[in-house]
């Protein structure tokens, strides 16, 4: 009972996104009236914005953007390692928020690890650890395989074991988790100098910024489709003289029924 | 002369360059008809170079291109294709000029458009008999279907309309939902279209086993201008249509062309091997069977002179398929032959019938009574044909009916040869009954045809009237360009009798892949 | 700097950054001429990409020099180059044709907005067609759809029904798009790529809740933009009510980018070893496309209202889209890519022909169209023409996807299918029968609304009317160029897939 509570609990955002979608999807379909349709499908899209939001967030993480001089980032990461997703989106720091991105399950992982384990310990291991091992080292430096069933909240109780990543959340039963892909494929990639840098100075925790950076981008959308349907209902009051659905329903089967279709009915 | 490889593109092609001549000449009708004739010389004699190659034992064939990968629009002429195109361009000329009658004398509209679409036509009846793939021959089978709506609804009443679309309806619903899944599903398991003597399916006799019949079915109702019952009914609404029309649909191209696919898929799709090792063209052979009984009993009863003379058609044509489903050398080379008899015959009938219709407006049965009189050389004409189409000799029909006998023979189908007896007695019937009325009875009591009120009551003894008879009842005939084509046409079929030998021998290639 | 290298970016830039320049124009022709050229300034690129494809294969853009997955790629392969030249070439015929037939039906004032409304559209096409990146594909979705729901609404002029019809589908249509963006945020979370291609590799063997979930909400999200049969209500008012012109562009383009999405996501993204892939062929898209083909065609034989007779067959032939795919071979998917390319055409060209008589008439009601061929016989022909092609009439590219259709139905064992879909299209031949046959055989009305002068459509409509009607027949006679295309686009894309080649 008590894990069940908590496995509710521990996903309260997740809970949050689930009813404002509902709710607003409600709101969509239930009411006539077409301005509050507009909000609903502005709480609808709201809990996406929501949800993605919930995708970036990193236990502990800041603000993701770059601290200068913490990092050495030596001049190996040519362009193209950050994600030029929007245009918005500031160039120079661009490229260092990419590379964090990746490296941030990485950084929390650490973090949390080295709450138990002692941070020299980790930062030493993963140090001496060439680039590729990075994951199997990882593995190495779970204590317990156990708790990552159960899953993490974003912001652990002090001393709740086991939470690797909050990424964990994704798949319960996945033997890897999911950030391991990032993490492989980043060092891949050739950032391993800015993730063993970043290992290394561990305390430097960003906030995934790429959903956030989306859900700016699905922001800007929202609100001109916000926009657009309202402009849309005030040209309905003005044609129809209202706007409720029912109403309007009426009317377009009057004009359907009541009379042809013909360039007498055309409104001027 | 020309190659006869050019010969077969080229007819096909002409009557289109034809069509574009005589939409260019829409303003002077005597040039639009000359355009019109010179194309049907011309044509006529592509299909005899044609036919006299494929009688020197070559396969012309042009390959026009690749529509899809692997499917070719492409044309080749074998012997079946060239009898078909030859009896097509030969009676489309003598139909052509026979319109010109016809059209003029009913002072008819759209008469360009008439011609025009009359082109499209022999066209799409070319492209079917010579196409040398199952591709080719089914868009010609719709370029067909479409190019002759327009000439069925011709008139563009509300009658012409309900008819038109019974036509449309069902030849398009009957090709596009039937045959286009047979010829797909052909080209699914035998990974070709192209025609091959002894069959494209027979050397996939494993595939094609447990649904031979399915797919026999597809080909039987799917070519619905075969008028196979229950998939006739196109045919008698399309009596709306211009008597050249009707000309056309029954004797020239149409049903023609549907029976000719028959055929050709029975020879050359599936291989009279397979079809006789299937039992369901048994059930092929007793659907046409039946249809041939029944379409001759409601030809009885149809006093509509065009209706009764396309339930005929009906009943005729089932011969042909009756022959593809016995599926025995005699039974194909019937159901070859009877395309070109019946062709020659049917097209006399309906001539006469449009001859009797621009002279005196009359379409009824019950009021040709004592026309023979007025208008005996056409009764003439629709005597012999009649007899042609019954199958007596020494009439060109009596040679396929023989044939067929003999394949029903062969295959051991007693009962079919009771069926084909009592099918030339319902023939005598409701054919003969024509001509012979007209001649020998008096003409009914039409106070409107007969001035000054002389004569008030029906008279029965016509011999004892004759000297009493107004000067009114001279011969009163249909326009010369009518009369010209009908007697060619009832020549013909007389001609056909005596040079069945050398037809027969012409055709007998098609029967190379079969077992005797 | 190389122009052909920049390509796959100017398909994208020219229309979206010469849109705004035509709001500051002055009204009247300029505008549309202006937008005009556009539209065969990006026919003409979409082309040149279509060319670099078939010949040295995929190309792949990296926007802003940003290697890929990080940075946005532009990827095209035969798949994406067909649809890009079909949606430019779409607008490149429907543009000319906009001015006169839009004029009427819309505010005057408005009419710089409805070609700046009109190229934003057609860069958020293109959008969807050309990324690699899934967000990159909502964000460009919604830029159409935008546009769409504000080009429907442009209708109210003549009806002010269109105004509603604009507000459902925006509602319908946002709707879409945000389960489109939640199952993207959930592969995203799977994955922590936003790369397709990349995505697909990252993919491979998961099997989880989250990529399950994002998988349904992605198909959802689609199937309302693509007007999947059930999900397709808001389709048939909004194209009924949409200027003219307008429903010719998006039947045309706008469904037919929807079903490439869909494509794309099933075979590039997640691939047949993802284990809902089987049961979404055989479970949903095999039975809402039968089901969508009958009903949908039904449904439009008893309609009076030609557009809405159009919209409705549009989702039948959506349909036929789907069954093709949902064969999962080679063949299906090649019959669907055909049928995406060939039913753009014959609906662009009815369209087009339905605009002439609206333009003549002002109405679409099917009486208008009595003994139009007396009145406007060019258009009467056209309409003709490419009527046969949606039946599938030989020689048309209707029959070319039908051909295609039964050979995969028999190849992939569904038999049974190609009789579904014959017969769904003998219901074509119902209710377009109904409408040529008015056309053609009944007298023109002698008083009333529907008397119109013996006058046909202007120059400017009917070319580009006929241009397509000749597409539609030029294309049906020689499939070799859209079979051969569709095919090794298919191959490509089932070897992606993992399925058999």
């Amino acid at each position: 009972m008590d894990g069940w509570f908590e496995f509710v609990l521990a996903r309260y955002n997740y809970w949050i996104v689930i009813v404002l979608m509902m709710t607003g999807l409600y709101i969509v379909f239930a009411r006539g009236n077409l301005v509050k349709k507009v909000v609903g499908l502005t709480v609808f899209q709201t809990s996406v914005f929501i949800f993605y939001i919930t995708i970036g967030k990193v236990a502990g993480g800041t603000a993701p953007i770059y601290i200068g001089g913490e990092l050495d980032h030596g001049d190996g990461h040519g362009k193209g390692q950050g994600h030029g997703e929007d245009a918005g989106h500031g160039e120079g720091a661009g490229r260092g928020e990419g590379e964090s991105l990746h490296a941030v399950p990485e950084g929390e992982a650490a973090n949390v690890l080295s709450g138990e384990h002692g941070e020299e310990t980790l930062a030493s291991k993963i140090d001496n650890l060439p680039a590729n091992d990075l994951k199997a080292a990882l593995e190495s430096l779970d204590p317990a395989p156990g708790p990552a069933e159960t899953p993490s909240l974003h912001e652990p109780p002090e001393g709740d074991l086991g939470k690797i990543s909050n990424d964990a959340l994704i798949d319960t039963s996945k033997p890897e988790p999911a950030p391991g892909f990032d993490l492989a494929r980043e060092v891949h990639g050739g950032a391993a100098n800015a993730l063993d840098a970043a290992a290394a100075h561990g305390e430097i925790i960003y906030t995934n910024p790429l959903p956030h950076v989306l859900i700016l981008t699905a922001i800007v959308v929202g609100v001109s489709t916000t926009a657009v349907a309202l402009a849309l209902a005030v040209r309905i009051r003005e044609a129809y003289g209202t706007i409720e659905e029912d109403e309007l329903e009426a009317l377009n089967e009057m004009a359907e029924f009541g009379h042809t279709l013909g360039p007498a009915g055309a409104r001027g | 002369m020309i190659a006869p490889a050019y010969a077969v593109a080229l007819a096909v092609g002409l009557p289109l360059i034809g069509c574009l001549a005589v939409w260019l000449l829409d303003k002077s009708p005597n040039w639009r008809e000359a355009a019109t004739i010179i194309t049907g010389v011309i044509l006529l004699a592509l299909s005899v170079t044609v036919f006299a190659a494929v009688g020197e034992g070559q396969r012309p064939g042009y390959v026009l291109f690749d529509v899809i990968d692997g499917l070719p629009i492409a044309f080749q002429a074998e012997p079946l294709g060239a009898m078909f195109g030859v009896i097509a361009s030969g009676l489309w000329l003598v139909n052509s000029i026979y319109s010109i009658g016809y059209m003029r004398g009913g002072n008819e509209k759209h008469q360009t458009r008439f011609y025009m679409c009359f082109m499209v036509a022999i066209a799409a009846a070319m492209g079917v008999a010579y196409a040398a793939n199952l591709f080719t021959l089914f868009i010609f089978y719709e370029i067909l279907t479409l190019s002759t709506f327009p000439l069925v609804t011709h008139k563009g009443d509300d009658n012409a309309r309900r008819g038109g679309r019974v036509y449309l309806g069902l030849l398009l619903a009957t090709s596009i939902g039937l045959f286009l899944p047979a010829i797909v599903w052909t080209y699914a398991i035998a990974e070709t279209t192209d025609f091959a003597v002894g069959g494209i399916l027979s050397s996939h006799r494993e595939a094609v086993a447990p649904i031979a019949g399915v797919l026999l079915a597809l080909y039987a109702f799917g070519i619905g201008k075969a008028a196979l019952m229950p998939i006739h009914s196109w045919l008698p609404n399309a009596m709306v249509a211009p008597t050249p029309v009707s000309a056309f649909l029954h004797a020239v191209a149409v049903v023609k062309a549907g029976v000719f696919c028959i055929l050709k898929v029975a020879v050359y799709v599936f291989g009279i091997d397979l079809i006789q090792g299937s039992s369901a063209a048994d059930v092929f052979m007793w659907i046409a069977a039946g249809s041939i009984l029944l379409a001759s009993i409601i030809a009885m009863n149809q006093d509509n002179l065009k209706a009764r003379l396309a339930y005929s058609t009906v009943s005729q044509l089932s011969y042909v398929t009756l022959g593809a489903m016995l599926a025995t050398s005699m039974g194909v080379m019937g159901g070859a032959t009877q395309i070109a008899a019946h062709a020659l015959g049917k097209i006399t009938l309906f001539m006469c019938a449009g001859a009797i219709y621009v002279a005196h407006h009359k379409t009824l049965v019950s009021e040709l009574r004592g026309m023979g009189r007025i208008m005996p050389f056409t009764f003439a004409a629709f005597f012999i044909g009649s007899l042609s189409i019954i199958g007596l000799p020494p009439m060109a029909g009596s040679w396929p009916k023989f044939f067929l006998m003999l394949g029903a023979a062969e295959a051991g189908e007693r009962l079919i040869i009771v069926v084909l007896m009592i099918s030339s007695i319902l023939n005598v019937v409701y054919l003969l009954s024509i001509p012979v009325q007209a001649f020998l009875k008096a003409r009914p009591g039409e106070p409107h045809a007969f001035e000054g009120g002389w004569y008030d009551g029906p008279r029965y003894d016509a011999g004892d009237a004759a000297p009493a008879r107004p000067p009114r009842t001279a011969i009163a005939e249909a326009p010369l360009f009518c009369l010209v084509p009908i007697g060619i046409t009832a020549a013909g079929a007389l001609v056909l009798f005596f040079l069945m030998d050398p037809l027969y021998d012409y055709l007998t290639p098609l029967m190379a892949g079969g077992s005797s | 700097m190389n122009l052909i290298a920049q390509l796959p970016a100017l398909a994208i830039i020219t229309p979206l950054i010469c849109a705004p320049i035509t709001i500051v124009l002055p009204r009247g022709r300029a505008p549309w001429v202006w937008a005009t050229i556009v539209s065969w300034l990006t026919f003409a690129v979409c082309i040149l990409l279509l060319r670099e494809v078939a010949a040295g294969g995929e190309i792949s853009y990296h926007l802003g020099d940003w290697p890929p997955p990080l940075g946005i790629e532009y990827r095209i392969d035969l798949a994406n180059a067909l649809v890009l030249v079909l949606v430019s070439g779409i607008a490149a015929v429907v543009f000319p044709a906009a001015y006169r037939s839009v004029k009427p039906e819309i505010d005057p004032r408005q009419s710089t907005f409805f070609y700046c409304a009109m190229l934003i559209c057609l860069t958020g096409l293109i959008g969807v067609t050309i990324t690699g990146d899934a967000f990159n594909i909502f964000v460009f979705l919604e830029i159409s759809s935008l546009s769409t729901y504000a080009l429907v609404a442009m209708g109210a002029r003549r009806d002010r029904r269109a105004l509603t019809a604009a507000f459902n589908y925006l509602v319908m249509g946002t709707i879409g798009a945000t389960f489109f963006v939640i199952g993207i945020g959930l592969l995203y979370q799977a994955t922590g790529t936003l790369n397709l291609a990349d995505m697909k590799q990252l993919l491979a063997g998961q099997t989880s809740r989250v990529v399950d979930a994002g998988f349904a909400f992605i198909v959802v999200g689609i199937g309302l933009k693509l007007a999947i049969f059930p999900l397709h209500l808001w389709l048939p008012n909004a194209y009924t009510y949409a200027p003219t012109a307008v429903s010719a562009f998006i039947a045309a383009t706008a469904t037919k980018v929807a079903v490439y999405v869909l494509i794309r996501f099933l075979f590039t993204v997640f691939g047949f070893d993802f284990s809902f892939m089987g049961a979404a062929f055989t479970w949903v898209f095999l039975p809402l496309g039968i089901v969508g083909m009958f009903i949908a065609s039904l449904v439009a034989v008893f309609q009076d209202d030609v557009k809405r007779m159009l919209a409705y067959s549009s989702v039948a032939q959506i349909g036929y889209m789907l069954l093709g795919l949902s064969f999962a071979t080679v063949e299906g998917l090649a019959a669907a890519l055909v049928h995406v390319f060939n039913h753009a055409l014959m609906k662009g060209a009815l369209f087009m022909a339905v605009a002439c008589v609206v333009l003549r008439a002002g109405s679409h009601s099917i009486q208008a169209f009595a003994g139009l061929s007396q009145r406007m016989p060019i258009t009467t022909w056209a309409f003709v023409l490419s009527g046969l092609s949606l039946i599938g009439v030989p020689l048309t590219v209707g029959f070319i996807s039908k051909w295609y259709l039964l050979e995969a139905a028999f190849a992939a064992g569904h038999g049974y299918a190609s009789f579904l879909i014959v017969a769904s299209s003998l219901i074509a031949v119902v209710y377009v029968g109904r409408v040529a046959e008015l056309m053609l055989l009944r007298p023109p009305a002698q008083e009333g609304p529907y008397v119109l002068p013996k006058r046909d459509a202007p120059l400017s409509m009917l070319i580009p009317m006929w241009v397509l009607v000749a597409a539609n027949i030029y294309f049906g006679i020689r499939a070799d160029f859209t079979g051969d295309i569709a095919r090794r686009a298919a191959e490509a894309l089932m070897l992606a897939a993992g399925g058999a080649p």
